[in-house]
């Protein structure tokens, strides 16, 4: 399956992003062929609704599961319509992530952040 | 004869103003443009209230029409849009209403609905016709309610007096777009001149004509008289800070309706305004 | 980093008095001014470096190229917020504008484009401690935005420090909203006035859809001792905090107006914010724990732990 997680870098050793909407890029990783491809994340610059960019960016890749601290409740809603699963990240490497989700040992994202009438971002 | 009364800094006395130069006139309108915490009518306690909700216009799609072409979604600034297995994902909050994805969709399948975003209430006082906006909480802007608030108000020589919310921001701007005159209000505090300065700026921008009520007065030196008499602002009048005064207020009690002394220091006031706001050329006939 | 807000809902309720008062009690490392309208947390925090400044581009704004301009009218009949007029050519109101781009679409000569522009100025000192602000230009919109500038600057100076305290805007809208953003707890600051116990409600229920925790506590609770207890009656209906209550003290108008915070010298005022910083700083150390048992960040329990004194 192809999972997404914020990152601060392109480069698989770095931390996972601390926001969902506004990190700068996407790891997008293929958990059968171990591929990774790092996007860009578009919605960064945007004044407003950039959790709403960033989930339609992440749709139109094709992912079907997203690793992430956060989440507001905009991004989800558009995520949750497109059938992608939501997972809280733990705070360790995207290397632990990945595995602790091959484990099955990640829990579902349930704490889902208000929108911030486009002004959010910690 | 529209008078904004704004202050930059919150707390000095707009609404102490305007309600009691409202209601020392003969007959006025007070409009309370502080939409997101209107108190005007807290202490005009208007009856016969009629009320009209205000909303803005939020895109739907009509998914037999919308083909998914995304024409939409790529044309929204503000990332109101999501195309989601062929489905068109509006998010009402972070829409701006600026109609454009209605204008460009090919198939013309979007169409818009109504959104209530607060409302306009107008009652009586007295003498005072009293129009309160009020924002619903949850929402980010007023200014479609201030927009409201202010058309339709007679141009003449009827006395409309329209408090301000705090600030120097758009909401502002927006209120005191069709005065004919502003009021400053100062209180002697640094924090108090610093704001001051922004309004100061604002209503030189808008090429208003202005003058400075100082309130709060206490003995000794005054800041803010100080910094008007350094920028040449008009000193209209002086409240002095006065317990009495202070007490009736928080009670939200109207203070020119207790107290005879209040009645006269307001109605001298009154006349000191309309007597700049005559002087000053017709702006807008 | 705990994130500590304070709002009042109603303007001139003693915001930015008891933020400063905070910062120097706390020896807080970080802190902002959120209230980028009207900003006054300077004039008490006084600083002993020059600040880093830099633009702050709010939305971009249309502008009109006259020379390509072909009077068609397309543009001003389909602007929604009357930001086209018409005085001696076509000219965009830059203060009603939004952004939008519709007038840019619509133009068949091309004569309209998006324009950036200056909004603000951020300002950012970097001393022993961080300190984030911002001025607004007047008759901007975007405030809000600048907001999260003015966080998410302090946060990048400072995202070793443990506690920020941030000095809210008055009302309930867009910058109020956008300081709601990653807060911890909010403290709101109520006056005993009619006025001031209806803005605290409006501003409560504000602060409550964005799920953030609140406290509340009273300034100058001695202009009004009765509209005082309904203000302790109501926190105690909505089973809020009420962490303390703080005297009118014309010391302390001395005090704010010579520039100094009003635990710099001995006064009521100042002897009554300590027992509500104390009060609030447990709250805020409780709520983070909770939040941290439950992410498991049993290092970041340790730290805030240490910063009970």
């Amino acid at each position: 399956m192809k999972i997404a997680i914020p990152v601060d870098e392109k480069s698989l050793e770095t931390s996972v992003g601390q926001s969902f909407g506004r990190t700068p890029y996407y790891l997008i990783y293929d958990t059968v062929s171990k591929e990774s491809v790092f996007l860009d994340n578009s919605a960064v610059a945007s004044q407003g609704g950039a959790g709403i960019k960033a989930a339609q960016t992440i749709v139109d890749n094709n992912v079907n599961a997203l690793l992430t601290p956060r989440c507001g409740e905009n991004a989800a809603e558009v995520l949750k319509a497109a059938h992608i699963k939501l997972y809280k990240t733990i705070k360790a490497s995207i290397k632990d992530n990945i595995d602790a989700l091959n484990e099955g040992k990640l829990s579902l994202l349930e704490d889902i952040h208000p929108g911030f009438h486009g002004h959010g971002g910690k | 004869m529209k008078i904004a009364v704004l202050s930059g800094k919150g707390g000095t006395g707009k609404t102490l103003v305007s309600v009691n130069l409202a209601s020392v006139a003969k007959e006025s309108i007070y409009i309370d443009c502080d939409v997101e915490e209107p108190n005007g009518h807290l202490f005009f306690k208007p009856t016969d209230i009629k009320s009209e909700k205000i909303s803005i216009k939020i895109p739907f799609a009509d998914e037999k029409l919308c083909k998914g072409c995304r024409k939409c979604v790529d044309f929204c600034k503000f990332n109101a849009l999501a195309y989601i297995i062929n489905k068109l994902i509006v998010f009402d909050e972070v829409c701006h209403s600026c109609g454009g994805c209605v204008i460009f969709c090919p198939e013309q399948a979007l169409s818009e609905k109504e959104k209530i975003i607060g409302e306009v209430q107008r009652g009586v006082s007295e003498n005072v016709a009293v129009i309160t906006g009020i924002l619903n909480t949850g929402e980010a802007s007023g200014i479609p309610i201030i927009k409201k608030l202010l058309c339709g108000i007679p141009a003449g020589n009827e006395i409309s007096l329209i408090d301000c919310p705090p600030g120097s921001a758009c909401i502002v701007m927006e209120s005191i777009k069709e005065a004919d005159y502003c009021i400053l209000v100062a209180e002697p505090t640094l924090f108090g001149v610093h704001n001051l300065n922004m309004v100061y700026e604002l209503v030189r921008l808008f090429d208003k004509p202005y003058g400075a009520v100082l309130n709060k007065c206490l003995e000794g030196e005054n800041p803010a008289e100080n910094y008007c008499l350094e920028k040449d602002i008009k000193i209209l009048g002086k409240i002095s800070f006065d317990s009495e005064l202070g007490t009736l207020n928080s009670n939200a009690l109207i203070s020119v309706r207790e107290n005879k002394k209040y009645r006269d220091m307001f109605s001298s006031l009154l006349q000191i305004v309309t007597k700049e706001v005559q002087h000053e050329p017709v702006i807008n006939p | 980093m705990n994130q500590l807000l304070i709002l009042s809902g109603k303007g001139g309720t003693g915001k930015t008095t008891i933020a400063s008062a905070f910062i120097m009690l706390s020896e807080a490392n970080a802190y902002a001014d959120c209230d980028v309208d009207a900003p006054n947390l300077h004039l008490i925090m006084n600083q002993s470096t020059e600040a880093k400044r830099s633009d702050y581009y709010g939305l971009p704004k249309a502008e009109i190229n006259l020379d390509l301009c072909t009077q068609c009218d397309l543009c001003r009949q389909n602007c929604r917020f009357e930001a086209i007029r018409v005085d001696a050519g076509y000219k965009v109101d830059c203060y009603a504008c939004e952004g939008c781009g519709v007038c840019e679409a619509v133009c068949p000569a091309g004569a309209v484009s998006l324009k950036p522009i200056i909004a603000g100025e951020l300002m950012l000192y970097v001393n022993d401690t961080v300190f984030s602000t911002a001025e607004l230009r007047m008759g901007s919109g975007t405030s809000g935005m600048l907001v999260t500038e003015v966080k998410k600057q302090m946060k990048s100076a400072a995202n070793e420090a443990e506690l920020a305290i941030i000095d809210g805007s008055p009302g309930i809208g867009c910058p109020v909203i956008a300081s709601l953003s990653g807060v911890d707890l909010v403290l709101i600051v109520a006056e005993p006035s009619v006025s001031g116990i209806s803005d605290m409600e409006r501003i409560i229920k504000t602060a409550e859809k964005f799920q953030v925790k609140i406290a509340v506590c009273v300034n100058k609770y001695n202009t009004n001792l009765e509209n005082t207890k309904n203000i302790v009656s109501f926190c105690q209906r909505l089973k809020l905090p009420f962490v303390g209550k703080i005297p009118f003290d014309p010391a302390a108008v001395k005090a704010i107006n010579k520039g100094q915070s009003i635990v710099e010298l001995d006064c009521a005022a100042g002897r009554a914010v300590k027992s509500v910083f104390e009060k609030t700083i447990r709250l805020l150390n409780r709520t983070c724990d909770i939040n941290s048992i439950v992410t498991g960040n049993s290092n970041d329990y340790i730290i805030i732990k240490k910063r009970i004194k």
